[in-house]
């Protein structure tokens, strides 16, 4: 069974640390929530752990499937079976969705074996065609640019579209709620959902805990100043629903803050 | 007082180093036939003008000073026979399964087929040497009728001296099915390839044809083109005319070329460039009567020390005329791009809609591009809108789509495929597009 293992995690960006020492462990088949106010750094941990170039790694490390993954470009680490679906997915004029998720799998073929011819168009229109019902998506879609005028839950749905394609092994939601509206939520949740089980792990980042109640946590976690300061089961993320953050704030956020 | 010679051999040298050198042809180098009085009219022009200078305003972004003018030599009669052959994937049809016809042109000879029905029909498509000796009042009717030798240097060398050349004729109402294709293969050192092409589509006749230039890399060597291609899109015509060139890193390449379209005439102008040392290419459409429209779609990838400038004007000159041009180049190493383009509105020229588009993306520090747009408009009612890009590669989609476990490689060029894509989308031709697509795949991992 694959595990990310994050120990002692400090993450600056632009010379400011962001992450002062984050813990988790997350493994196949669990389903872990991070939830936290505004600027605690949830998505610098998102971003840091695919690896984006912006954000310094000052300490720590991450380990998956006996992999320093912190030393691994962002192409292995996904192909090693890391997933971020993006808070605000960027859009690639010109390249279609499927030109672009044909690429992506390819990638994954010639990794293995670099004689690979990649994969055949018939079998790639079926798992394409399949993908889009499981997220009621229409099969236009598939010739469209990447995220190039797509609605917010276009974007959502094309991330989590990807993720079904592509199957990994551990996924990061990050905000995947944000900027959708009820339907959209439902449909992308159901998706998660699908597929989710004990093939993947679930990282979700969310400020809110409305998401919480379509996609279920084994685990939840709160973020406050860069580390994890509470964890618990999903009577967690119920306590702030009705209490709110601001117990969290007074327990652990430092007086100089 | 000994000191003093030294001082003078230096800034003689200098001077010299300074000044482009003179080409060594000579008047008695102009081809023998029906054409050579037009010649001799065009060698005047040659001999008057001089290689264009930087302080020309068509040529304030490419200078010339390197030249080696006087090293050029007219390839002799049947040179080929000692030169590499044309390579055969230069010969398969690009745009259909089947060419209606195929002219291949290589230093000192051509050779030229085309099939019975086409002939049967009164379809010509010949080399310009059989031409002047069987078609002369054709021939008349061509030449000298959209590009004037004085236009230039080059256009006067090309007129004069060319050795090579293609002419197609497709007479009124005849719709040529499939395409015609004719590729100037020009391999070797030190030689000056110089063509001409002439086109004229006759009232009513449809025609796709597919000019291809091209030679072998040899670095450290010089040769030259310098080409005129004169078409005439007649009344309720239609061409779609598709250009490539992908000359070897020797080659300076010249060309002056205008085609003019006639009442309700239709042209598809397609362009892909990714080949030549230097580039100076003077492209211009000329919409004379009602209804007329012309569309340019142009292709080009530049890598290494490469410098390609494309001069484009489309020049209203009668109302409701539409042009559509949509420039798009790719550049990469410390080569380097110019795009200067004008839409003409002439008076009068009412209900003209006009566009112009040159988009670049420069993949490295040291390349650059220049995209200068352009319109000079003297009608009133008139749509002409222009737009130049140049834009780098961003790190945010790459990482978008390194992300996924597409490698470095393979992202940037998933971006840059993508850039094109709208050129794509213009060109009906398959066979051209993967041409392109195997273009940039070989740019990118050059």
């Amino acid at each position: 069974m694959s595990e990310l293992v994050i120990k002692d995690l400090h993450v600056s960006i632009e010379g400011k640390e962001i992450l002062k020492g984050l813990n988790l462990t997350i493994r196949q088949g669990e389903v872990h929530a991070i939830m936290g106010p505004n600027g605690t750094g949830k998505s610098t941990l998102a971003y840091t752990l695919m690896g984006h170039p912006s954000y310094a790694v000052t300490g720590g490390e991450v380990w998956f499937k006996d992999q320093n993954l912190l030393e691994l470009a962002p192409d292995e680490r996904s192909r090693a079976g890391i997933f971020l679906a993006f808070q605000y997915p960027v859009s690639i004029p010109g390249v279609t969705v499927a030109n672009f998720l044909r690429t992506a799998i390819n990638a994954r073929r010639r990794a293995i074996n670099p004689e690979d011819k990649g994969v055949p168009i018939p079998e790639f229109r079926k798992m394409l065609k399949e993908k889009m019902e499981l997220l009621k998506m229409d099969s236009v879609f598939a010739g469209r640019y990447l995220n190039d005028g797509f609605s917010g839950g276009e974007k959502k749905r094309a991330e989590i579209l990807q993720m079904a394609a592509l199957k990994p092994e551990i996924a990061i939601l990050d905000e995947t709620d944000s900027g959708l509206d009820i339907d959209a939520l439902r449909i992308v949740s159901e998706g998660v959902n699908a597929l989710s089980g004990p093939e993947m792990g679930v990282l979700v980042i969310t400020h809110y805990q409305r998401l919480l109640n379509y996609i279920k946590p084994q685990f939840v976690h709160i973020m406050m100043g860069g580390r994890i300061v509470e964890s618990g089961g999903p009577e967690l993320a119920l306590h702030l629903e009705e209490s709110g953050y601001d117990w969290v704030r007074e327990k652990y956020e430092e007086p100089a803050a | 007082m000994e000191e003093k010679p030294k001082v003078i051999v230096t800034s003689r040298s200098r001077r010299t180093g300074a000044e482009a050198k003179h080409f060594v042809f000579t008047e008695d180098q102009i081809p023998s036939g029906i054409l050579s009085d037009y010649r001799k009219h065009a060698w005047q022009a040659y001999t008057r003008l001089a290689i264009p200078a930087t302080t020309e305003e068509a040529w304030r972004r490419t200078d010339l000073h390197a030249l080696p003018a006087d090293i050029f030599q007219l390839p002799k009669d049947k040179a080929f026979e000692n030169l590499p052959a044309v390579p055969e994937y230069l010969l398969k049809p690009l745009v259909a399964d089947q060419h209606g016809g195929q002219i291949v042109l290589v230093p000192g000879g051509s050779s030229v087929e085309l099939d019975e029905k086409l002939v049967r029909q009164g379809v010509i498509f010949t080399d310009l040497k059989t031409a002047e000796q069987k078609y002369p009042e054709l021939l008349a009717k061509m030449i000298g009728k959209t590009v004037n030798p004085e236009e230039g240097k080059f256009a006067s060398l090309a007129v004069a001296l060319s050795q090579n050349g293609v002419v197609l004729y497709v007479p009124k109402g005849v719709s040529v099915v499939e395409p015609l294709h004719s590729v100037l293969w020009g391999p070797g050192s030190d030689l000056a390839h110089i063509s001409h092409l002439l086109v004229l589509v006759d009232e009513g006749a449809s025609v796709t044809y597919v000019h291809e230039a091209s030679s072998p890399d040899a670095m450290g060597e010089n040769s030259m083109h310098a080409g005129v291609v004169e078409i005439q899109v007649m009344q309720g015509a239609n061409l779609r005319f598709v250009e490539l060139q992908s000359w070897g890193r020797n080659v300076w390449n010249f060309s002056h070329e205008r085609i003019r379209v006639e009442k309700d005439g239709k042209l598809d102008w397609i362009f892909g460039a990714v080949g030549s040392r230097l580039t100076k290419n003077f492209s211009e459409l000329d919409l004379v009567g009602q209804g007329a429209t012309g569309r340019m779609s142009g292709f080009y990838f530049t890598d290494g020390s490469q410098h390609l400038d494309h001069d484009t004007q489309q020049n209203h000159l009668a109302p409701n005329t539409t042009s559509d041009l949509l420039f798009k180049g790719a550049l990469k190493g410390k080569s380097r791009s110019v795009w200067q383009g004008m839409i003409y509105v002439a008076p009068g020229a009412q209900k003209t809609d006009g566009y112009q588009a040159n988009r670049n993306l420069v993949l490295s520090e040291h390349a650059r591009a220049d995209s200068i747009p352009g319109l000079e408009i003297l009608a009133d009612d008139v749509r002409c809108t222009h737009g130049a890009t140049v834009g780098k590669l961003e790190q945010e989609p790459l990482f978008y789509l390194k992300s996924r476990g597409i490698p470095q490689q393979d992202a940037e060029r998933l971006v840059v495929e993508g850039f094109f894509d709208p050129i794509m989308q213009r060109i009906p031709f398959e066979g051209v597009r993967e041409r392109f697509l195997q273009a940039i795949l070989n740019k990118m991992s050059a």
